[in-house]
């Protein structure tokens, strides 16, 4: 037996095979066992396009990264030290994502003439005959075969047998890395309480995958990758699109409001809707409309009627949304609508990332119709933003852009999740009755902040029509007075304006007003932006990072922010969207740095950008 | 939350004239418009519901600036999305009274999808289709209603688009409530629009309005003193089809086809006749269609009235009874318990 352990700080592995070969399970139960074990980490699952591309082919290869460590994660990894692959394709797909000496775990029956022929790699050229992996440390199993043998006794079938094979995986790399099975003996129990030849063909293969990493002598010693210390305080793993969801739910909870929630579905925002229909008990109205503009005007009639409305999306979707958008603006009510974004133009990328819709948020309508934009920066700050979204909602009484990307949406980390007590107070100001003795009703009368009241139906005494047309700036009834139709677009863009000074003011995350240049980043690329400037500061080089989560309005203090530094780099997944707003609003000369490619920066790529910018 | 509302007590002593907003009307003067205006008004009082507990709620078009004039809540949307917005409305708050006002454009053009789905959802809400065969509000185009060989401004030549029959398009959509009214026919109207409050899910009212500006008298075979009644005929639950200016005529159904008789010869009597059945799917199908050109010899005459009624769930009720359901499943929502999940740990 094995028992020599070597310390490691950090680990990237990237869980690869055909998408039925059961890779995100894999990847998801590593991923629980590693944040229950006390890990810092990190995932990226890289989904194929086609839900069942054809078995074996480079379009059906499933991917599950997962950067894990006892130091502080930021970011799924860039290259991973580990690849396990179920097949030639997955191979084929990620070999040049793995580093120079990395250790690959492969399934020598995903490598016979049909699947090498299905990977469209020639039989002679088969990658574990040709030499082609000598700087890496290979370790090969047909997989397939130790899964059935470890199943003689069983009654299932070889489909249902092979199935399984997937738990090998997991109980070989729990074993790796030295750690228990239990969470995922948990886990299959609760899912496959009803089929007992399942959850025992389940167990019995992971044991059998954890027996055989220990007796094969494939590895001279375990790994060990320490607990992180992590702040105190209460945590579990949890994936953006819950996060966003369990936002939603909390906002509704502390503003007492009912939350509904109109939408179309579509990669990557459905489980956002997939997560709320879960929790109905919360008294939560999921409507899965007839299509996105169905959607986001059914949110708008149950904002109307006095609920906390949402909607959820992706780009071309969004699109759809434009000009009920630019009602619920008009009408002055609140509503949140998220775009998780994924690779456009178009229909694009749909299972890809990107940050390509921020000009879309910002101006995508007709007239002047500002609304707030706000973005997440990771998994776990899906919750904060969408709670966010919310709050300026509904206190502000205006739709409200929430920006989340394919990334962070799939990806996970852990969440130290706070007490609904500790939660922002969220208040709602609902229009009160009166009597016919009153003054006559004023819908569009402001408050000091510019906000108008929201008075739901039912309310006596406050009778009023709203809609689309330009209104009078007390009466709300229809106007095509000039004047007022030029002081009611100043004074919509003014409420927006004002929000700068109800959101948090912008801070460094690192570095200080007298570093050499700022990075500034906005929404998910936090996490590599992070890890780059902490590698660059153990190297003494003192970089400032600032990433913008409020983007209309911007903090009222980034201008001043942003003078401070002679050079500033904008990273973004994009062709330059936010660098445009930047220059237009402040004059600043940032520089660009573009990756348009539907995956995340790797930290590599930002910091030859930084050092080249340093340089010049 | 109820899905009904208590009847308050003031509510009895409101009139007409208590639902009448301040605002001026900007219809053209003539347009069958303000006489579909004039009996809801004249309607509401009747139906014991408190003003602030009615919502009206439209797309654009014409007709869809109907919520301007009511003094109760409402709102003037989008074009074609009145359906889906009213629809988000009732889930949040059942027991409100929703009325949503539409044109021909507006729901069967560019709403046509909200509408085919609200129906099928049958959420518990008055639709009043103001059919006038032309788009009003942009000038007098064509519509999905008007008649193919149809001359405006977009068919200079004749518009070589078959129409909807609006009425089978609903029963297609699984309608539970679907009825015809004219707006030169305002007591009928009042009976029609009072039945569709009554009736627990969508109701369809489909209104043949004149635009006497873009497309006068389109409905004339059915408002005109000399034809309308041999041109129309007006539906009663459980009595037979006659109609005629003598009623003369009567319907029969051969098999599947419906048949006119003449009544005057001896040959067929009243008692022969189709007996109108609101319940009855089949025979509302086949009396919707009835959609002849009035023109045309041997016209079947245009029905009007409750065409079918059918009791089926409503969405919204179907939907909190989920909700109350899974909170009795789950117990009572624990944000906090919600937030930990099922897998956390602690840091000290
Ligand atoms: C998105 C959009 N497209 C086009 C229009 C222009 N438009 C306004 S009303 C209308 C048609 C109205 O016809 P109908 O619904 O029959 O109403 P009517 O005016 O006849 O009562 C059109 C095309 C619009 N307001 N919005
Ligand atoms: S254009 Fe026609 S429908 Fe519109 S208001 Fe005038 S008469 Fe009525
Ligand atoms: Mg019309």
């Amino acid at each position: 037996m094995t028992q020599v352990q070597q310390k490691l700080e950090q680990v990237t592995v990237l869980f690869a095979g055909d998408s039925g070969d059961g890779i995100q399970l894999t990847g998801t139960q590593f991923t629980t066992n590693t944040a229950l074990f006390g890990n810092d980490l990190s995932t990226f699952p890289d989904f194929p396009a086609e839900i069942r591309a054809p078995l074996g082919t480079i379009a059906g290869v499933s991917g599950f990264q997962i950067h894990f460590g006892s130091v502080d994660i930021y970011s799924p990894g860039d290259r991973c030290d580990v690849l396990v692959v179920m097949n030639a394709a997955a191979l084929k797909k990620n070999i040049s994502r793995l580093k120079e000496r990395g250790t690959i775990i492969v399934n020598t029956s995903g490598f016979d003439k049909r699947n090498l022929r299905l990977a469209g790699i020639k039989e002679v050229e088969n990658p574990l005959n040709n030499h082609s992996l000598e700087g890496f440390k290979v370790h090969e199993f047909d997989i397939t075969k130790l899964t059935r043998e470890s199943l003689k006794d069983s009654k299932l079938g070889t489909k249902d047998r092979d199935r399984s094979k997937n738990m090998f995986v997991l109980g070989f790399v729990y074993w790796m890395y030295n750690r228990k099975i239990d969470s995922s003996i948990d886990f299959l129990k609760a899912k496959f309480a009803a089929k007992p030849e399942i959850l025992d063909a389940n167990i019995t293969v992971l044991k059998a995958g954890y027996h055989f990493a220990d007796t094969c002598e494939t590895f001279s010693n375990r790994f060990e990758v320490k607990p992180t210390k992590m702040a105190t305080g209460s945590y579990r793993n949890i994936i953006g699109n819950q996060a966003t969801a369990l936002g939603l739910i909390a906002a509704a909870h502390k503003s007492k409001l009912d939350l509904f929630y109109g939408g179309y579905p579509i990669t990557p925002a459905s489980d956002i809707l997939h997560e709320l229909a879960k929790h109905k008990n919360f008294g939560i109205k999921t409507f899965q409309a007839e299509d996105e503009i169905a959607g986001i005007c059914a949110a708008i009639g149950a904002s109307f009627g006095g609920d906390l409305a949402v909607t959820a999306s992706s780009g071309p979707g969004i699109a759809l949304k434009g000009e009920a958008l630019g009602l619920a603006m008009m009408l002055e009510i609140p509503l949140v609508v998220v775009n998780v974004q994924r690779g456009g133009p178009s229909t694009g990328l749909p299972t890809k990332t990107e940050q390509a819709d921020l000009m879309q948020a910002v101006y995508g309508r007709n007239g002047e119709a500002p609304i707030p934009v706000i973005a997440a920066t990771s998994p776990s700050d899906c919750f904060t933003m969408a709670y966010e979204a919310c709050r300026i909602a509904i206190e502000f009484m205006t739709p409200v852009f929430f920006l989340s990307d394919g990334y962070i949406a799939n990806g996970a980390e852990p969440w130290r999740y706070p007490k609904a007590s500790d939660l922002k107070e969220i208040n709602v100001q609902f229009a009160k009755e009166r009597s016919q003795d009153d003054p006559a009703y004023l819908p569009y009368k402001r408050n000091e902040k510019f906000v108008r009241e929201w008075a739901i139906p039912g309310t006596k005494g406050v009778e009023h029509r709203l809609g689309g047309l330009e209104k009078d700036k007390e009466t709300g009834n229809v106007s095509y007075e000039p004047e007022n139709h030029e002081y009611m677009v100043k004074v919509r863009a003014q409420k927006i304006a004002e929000i700068a000074n109800h959101i948090p003011e912008q801070d460094l995350d690192n570095g200080t007003e007298k570093s050499k240049l700022l990075v500034l980043g906005w929404g998910s690329t936090y996490g590599s932006i992070k890890t780059v400037v902490k590698e660059l500061a153990t190297e003494g080089i003192d970089i400032a990072h600032a990433q913008i989560k409020y983007i209309q309005p911007m903090p009222r203090n980034l201008g001043d922010l942003l003078s401070k530094f002679d050079k500033i780099l904008i990273p973004e997944m994009n062709n330059g969207q936010l660098i445009t707003l930047i220059r237009d609003q402040y004059l600043v000369d940032a520089k660009p740095l573009n990756k348009i490619k539907g995956v995340p920066f790797e930290a590599r790529e930002i910091k030859e950008a930084i050092l080249n910018m340093l340089k010049n | 939350m109820a899905l009904e509302k208590d009847i308050k007590e003031e509510v009895q002593k409101l009139t007409a004239k208590d639902f009448v907003s301040d605002q001026d009307i900007r219809w053209c003067p003539g347009c069958g418009d303000y006489s579909i205006l004039k009996q809801v008004q004249s309607v509401m009082p009747e139906l014991g519901i408190a003003k602030e507990d009615i919502v009206f709620i439209s797309g654009i078009g014409c007709s869809s600036r109907f919520p301007y004039y009511m003094n109760t809540y409402g709102m003037h949307s989008i074009h074609g999305r009145a359906t889906a917005i009213a629809s988000g409305l009732k889930a949040a708050r059942p027991e409100l009274s929703v009325w949503l006002v539409t044109g021909d454009g507006d729901s069967l053009s560019i709403g046509g999808n909200h509408l085919i789905h609200l129906l099928r959802r049958n959420f518990d809400l008055n639709i009043l289709l103001f059919n006038n065969q032309i788009y009003g509000l942009t000038k007098g185009q064509y519509s999905p209603t008007s008649e193919v060989g149809k001359k405006t401004k977009s068919t200079p030549l004749g518009s070589i688009d078959h129409p909807f029959n609006p009425l089978a398009l609903c029963m297609g959509a699984e309608s539970t409530f679907v009825a015809r009214a004219l707006d030169r026919e305002p007591k009928h109207m009042r009976e029609i629009l009072l039945r569709a409050e009554q009736h627990k899910g969508t109701s369809l009212v489909e209104i043949y309005q004149n635009c006497n500006i873009f497309n006068d008298g389109a409905f004339g075979g059915f408002t005109d003193k000399q034809l309308k009644k041999d041109n129309s005929l007006y539906l009663k639950h459980g009595e037979p089809l006659v109609f005629g200016a003598k009623e003369d005529k009567g319907l029969i159904l051969d098999g599947f086809e419906p048949k006119i008789v003449d009544l005057t010869t001896g040959e067929y009597t009243v008692s022969d006749l189709w007996i109108h059945d609101e319940k009855c799917r089949n025979k509302a199908n086949i009396l919707t269609r009835f959609f002849d050109d009035p023109s045309k010899e041997n016209a079947l005459p245009r029905p009007f009235g409750i065409f079918y009624q059918e009791d089926r769930f409503r969405y919204e009720e179907a939907l909190y009874e989920q909700l109350e359901t899974h909170k009795q499943q789950k117990g009572i929502p624990d944000l906090n318990k919600l937030l930990a999940g099922t897998n956390s740990w602690e840091v000290e």
